[in-house]
């Protein structure tokens, strides 16, 4: 056989099967989550209690892009009053960050979640050390903001704080979520990463359900 | 004459084979990362490095055969070989954690994938580089004295 044509053809066999499969896995992958997994029941939320459309947001407090993000999606809930709301979900991949995000556990109790998320993500370099989250630092930024700071402590070892940590942790391992932050709108996952797609997915989500 | 020429075609495709193996392998390393966007630890970019310009070398040694290609791309195939080798063995535990290079909570002893239940990526890889180094070796031995 001419060996061109057997290379050619060689080649392109590899190179068709390699986008057959990635066609076929994102169709798969396009399909909506288990809504019992991609939402929990308590966690914090930002918006209307009845908006229709749902963003569910796993993010980790020491990542940078998480930190980018978040005024976006605050313009997102802006841009439609009353239909659309985020849910916040912890998905502390770095290093360090199981504590950090029990602080904010912690002080979701105190109902000054918010509150605690904006300083960190405001100050991400004053906590942050090569990619790795120093939970003292991260702790002594929490100080400025008034609640009630031995409860806090005490909370950041509850069982009940830590179980709630451990389910994001179990969720976004059976979602397949292994970068933040990750998205999910009433369920369904972006098509592909970016504040383009999050904002397209929105509007798509709000149409339908309004 | 004859000989030679019998020599050189099965040569060429010993190298052809290793060639759409290295494909294979650059394009399901690229599958795993970027489409089903399974976190890279350091160890698997080292054997990236080692595996990726394989895939442009070895077909120059095509067009036209060049026994040469042997010996550069079995450097290659080397590196990436003991770096498999070697995070088999950090996954083995055979190698303590601590000397493992990984950061950013990737660890390199952590497996994603389990096809049939026993080929994780690691293995995956350290068996290419085997195949193909092996296939080098034979194309080399076609060599007539």
């Amino acid at each position: 056989m001419n060996r061109k044509l057997l290379f050619i053809s060689g080649i392109s066999l590899i190179i068709l099967a390699f986008i057959t499969a990635v066609v076929l896995y994102q169709q798969q992958a396009g399909g909506g989550q288990n809504p019992a997994l991609v939402e929990r029941p308590g966690a914090p939320v930002k918006g209307p209690h009845d908006a229709r459309v749902t963003i569910v947001e796993f993010f980790d407090p020491a990542c940078g892009t998480c930190a980018d993000f978040y005024p976006l999606v605050q313009q997102l809930i802006e841009a439609y009053p009353g239909k659309v709301r985020v849910m916040m979900r912890y998905a502390p991949l770095h290093t360090g960050s199981d504590q950090v995000v029990l602080m904010l556990e912690a002080a979701h109790r105190q109902g000054k979640y918010w509150q605690a998320l904006e300083m960190l993500f405001n100050n991400q370099r004053r906590w942050i050390v090569g990619h790795t989250s120093q939970p003292g630092p991260a702790r002594a930024l929490l100080n400025a903001i008034a609640l009630d700071h031995a409860q806090l402590d005490a909370d950041m070892t509850n069982p009940e704080v830590i179980g709630v940590v451990q389910r994001d942790m179990q969720d976004l391992q059976s979602l397949g979520v292994r970068a933040t932050p990750e998205f999910f709108v009433n369920g369904k996952p972006l098509p592909s990463f970016g504040y383009r797609q999050l904002a397209d997915l929105v509007k798509e989500t709000v149409e339908k359900s309004y | 004459m004859n000989k030679t020429n019998a020599d050189n075609q099965a040569g060429w495709l010993l190298v052809f084979a290793a060639c759409t193996l290295v494909l294979i392998a650059t394009l399901g390393s690229l599958f795993f990362s970027e489409v089903m966007t399974v976190p890279v630890c350091k160890l698997c970019w080292y054997q990236r490095i080692a595996l990726y310009p394989l895939v442009v070398i070895l077909p120059f040694g095509l067009f036209p055969f060049d026994r040469r290609v042997l010996r550069i791309a079995a450097v290659f195939a080397a590196i990436g070989w003991l770096i498999g080798l070697f995070q088999l063995l950090v996954i083995a535990g055979v190698i303590p954690e601590s000397i493992q290079p990984c950061v950013q909570g990737i660890p390199c002893s952590d497996t994603h994938i389990a096809l049939f239940g026993f080929l994780n990526i690691p293995t995956l890889s350290f068996l290419a580089f085997s195949l193909v180094g092996a296939l080098l070796y034979f194309a080399h031995r076609t060599k007539t004295p």
